[in-house]
């Protein structure tokens, strides 16, 4: 089983939405696509699902070209960001709706949706009615409707975004659990970075209408191909500094620091990009470079502090474990880990990450 | 400017109360001082925008008091209150300019013109909306128009306590932090009372310098955000507090020793007898090591998020929550687990034994 799309691209009058994208998704894989709003998200899952024809290009399941067969002839479920359930029935009847549809035995159903109720802790409010239940248990329910029939493709766009942040931690957690024995390809779009991490699988950076990278997540994180695949990955924003490479020292164009570095890069100007979790307010790595700053806030979140602050004539954004408060308009210090900076050249493309 | 008294306040929206479950609100006392910023948090139905309303003056509590600077205003209304509230969403006269909606709620009380253009400048100064005074307000984007109703709300210097009802959920989240910074920085500044409302952890604990969290009803814990992180109170803020949240462990107090699954777990709570239904252990993940012998556990799932690894695992008394660096050796099958002692608690009915 695999999903491909073939030079696919999607016009809208004279913009183009979806610029010419060519990815294949295979079989038992949970499929992140990640970017910002308008990044495209929504409408490659549109055209995933047969709900929207691209202008260009064909789409292939199972090396059958789908291209302009209707959803209603593909194997596919979506869940959406708003909870969407029929308000009049319960919520078995709201789950077994699909399988009444396609004419499934009752003894059959009763059995099916009570598996799949037990899976999503649904069991105790199967009599209830979408209004009488909290918002994550609303989205159970969608949840559990999209995955009773067994479809070839899951689609999920941005399912825990209206969800109170306990709850899309819970839900998040379950998910790759809930995919984990069946025979289909999921989708899942998210804004959010530390969704596609935690959820795992495979990854694909969206920017712009542009697919930027596709690979395990990982991979993805780690080795970003691009400064552009680097930012869209990193939530709070990636700092990006631009340095001066002489021989085997780095500096900051901007600042006094300088590092060494062990590479046969040539000498000349390059960008580095330093994720927030690499500025941090105590030692990490054995190659900490100290850097001076005028703090604009620090935000905490509990267990994690984020202090925003300026250098020369950067803003820059640190995450450090634990609570660290620091005043608005404070001078302070903070450590950079060196070995963790990805090197960019005048392309943006990814040329170290020593 | 004031301080806010509570005294022995409780609510209910029904006409008799037979349990627990019948009140909104039950038995809140506390203080809040002059010039203080403050949070109200906990998750939706826990009973803080009732509290609010109660402040506010739009709803009268079914018991209790509430004093401004000692004097009883329980009976009074909202606008002998003298309160400033910000809402969830922008409240602004879209035919106006900026200035003229600055300069509303001046106008209103009869303040001399030259007063008017000295504060409204001020207050414009402060949010950076100078450059924008003169447009029309329908203009401006999400955010600029949540500045005017910010605006609106500093603008009066005799109001004793300006209250915010999730004043950012329409900001965009790349957005928030710089509107976060503001509100700290105008905090200082003015030095006025605030009480900020929300179920989000980052927002309240940004803002506030002491944090009121609220569960089912009840206040369960005021403090600092660094005291919430290090010393959970009551079980339900260890759980809420922090991603992942606390693990929480049921154990067995015997003679003041203290033990899982007969495994002895040191702490340095001084425990004498043992009069509660239930017993329990809470300890942060962050603190929590492996090591070669301990509470045996079985590895479940170890996600790397790229800024650390979250180990799952399963001991016979529940799942242990594991936090380590992405660097960190996981062992795999079985393993031994380590408490970080100075940060093991154990609670008696969900709250806190010292």
């Amino acid at each position: 089983m695999s999903l491909e799309l073939k030079n696919v691209e999607k016009k809208v009058g004279l913009e183009t939405h979806i610029y010419q994208t060519n990815l294949k998704l295979e079989k038992n894989t949970i499929n992140v696509l990640l970017g910002s709003t308008l990044a495209g998200k929504t409408t490659l899952m549109q055209i995933m699902a047969g709900l929207d024809k691209p202008t260009n290009g064909e789409i292939w399941f199972n090396d059958k070209n789908v291209t302009g067969v209707k959803v209603q002839k593909r194997n596919v479920s979506m869940v959406y960001q708003q909870f969407i359930n029929y308000p009049n029935f319960n919520v078995y009847d709201n789950i077994a709706s699909p399988l009444k549809i396609s004419g499934v035995k009752s003894e059959e159903i009763k059995n099916r949706v009570g598996k799949v109720a037990e899976l999503l802790k649904l069991s105790p409010m199967l009599n209830k009615r979408p209004n009488e239940l909290s918002g994550g248990q609303q989205q159970r329910t969608a949840l559990a409707r999209a995955l009773v029939k067994d479809s070839d493709l899951i689609l999920l766009d941005e399912p825990l975004a209206n969800l109170d942040f306990k709850l899309r931690e819970e839900l998040r957690e379950e998910l790759p659990k809930l995919f984990e024995d069946r025979d289909c390809i999921v989708v899942y779009a998210t804004t959010e970075p530390s969704d596609a991490l935690l959820i795992g699988g495979y990854t694909a950076t969206l920017l712009e209408g542009k697919v930027v990278q596709h690979g395990k997540t990982l991979d993805v994180y780690n080795k970003p191909n691009s400064l552009h695949s680097a930012q869209v990955f990193s939530d709070p924003p990636m700092n990006i500094a631009k340095i001066k490479k002489s021989g085997d020292t780095c500096s900051l164009l901007s600042d006094e620091v300088k590092w060494k570095i062990n590479s046969n890069l040539k000498d000349g100007e390059y960008k580095v990009g330093i994720r927030p979790h690499n500025i941090t307010t105590y030692k990490e790595g054995q190659n900490s470079l100290e850097i001076s700053g005028k703090v604009l806030i620090s935000e905490l979140s509990g267990s994690e502090s984020l202090i925003h602050f300026t250098n020369g004539d950067l803003s820059w954004v640190s995450l450090s474990n634990g609570i660290h408060q620091k005043n608005v308009g404070e001078e302070t210090k903070l450590f950079m880990n060196s070995d963790e900076f990805l090197y960019f050249d005048e392309n943006n493309k990814l040329v170290s990450n020593v | 400017m004031s301080k806010i008294t509570l005294q022995n306040l409780s609510h209910s929206y029904l006409k008799t109360q037979n349990q627990k479950e019948d009140w909104a609100l039950r038995n809140v006392n506390i203080e809040w001082q002059d010039g203080g910023a403050y949070a109200l948090l906990g998750p939706s139905g826990c009973g803080k925008t009732t509290l609010l309303n109660i402040i506010s003056g739009l709803l009268q509590p079914t018991e209790g008091q509430i004093l401004f600077n000692g004097e009883d205003v329980t009976n009074k209304n909202p606008v002998e209150r003298n309160i400033a509230q910000i809402f969830q969403f922008p409240v602004i006269y879209d035919t106006m300019s900026v200035f003229d909606n600055l300069a509303f709620p001046l106008k209103n009380r009869g303040i001399s013109q030259q007063e008017i253009d000295q504060k409204v400048n001020e207050i414009a100064e402060m949010l950076e909306l100078t450059s924008t005074l003169h447009n029309r307000a329908s203009g401006l984007t999400a955010d600029g128009k949540q500045k005017i109703s910010l605006g609106r709300g500093l603008v009066r210097s005799d109001v004793n306590v300006i209250m915010f009802d999730e004043p950012l959920t329409v900001i965009d989240p790349h957005l928030k932090w710089i509107l976060r910074s503001k509100l700290k920085e105008l905090h200082q500044k003015i030095n006025r009372t605030m009480i900020y409302v929300t179920h989000d952890q980052t927002e309240a604990l940004t803002f506030a310098d002491q944090v009121v969290v609220m569960h089912e009803a009840e206040i369960v814990q005021v403090g600092t955000p660094v005291e919430l992180f290090e010393k959970p109170k009551h079980t339900f803020v260890g759980h809420f507090i922090g991603s992942p949240g606390m693990n929480i462990l049921p154990c067995k107090i015997d003679n003041g020793n203290i033990s899982i699954n007969g495994n002895k777990i040191e702490t340095k709570a001084n425990i004498k007898g043992n009069s509660f239904s239930k017993t329990e252990v809470g300890i942060r993940p962050e603190f929590v090591e492996f090591n070669k012998e301990g509470l045996p556990v079985k590895i479940l799932k170890v996600s790397n998020t790229g800024r650390h690894k979250i180990i799952d695992t399963e001991s016979e008394s529940g799942k242990i929550k594991v936090i380590a660096k992405p660097s960190d050796e996981i062992p795999s099958g079985s393993a031994f687990l380590n408490f970080n002692k100075d940060y093991t608690y154990v609670y008696g009915d969900n709250w806190i034994i010292e």
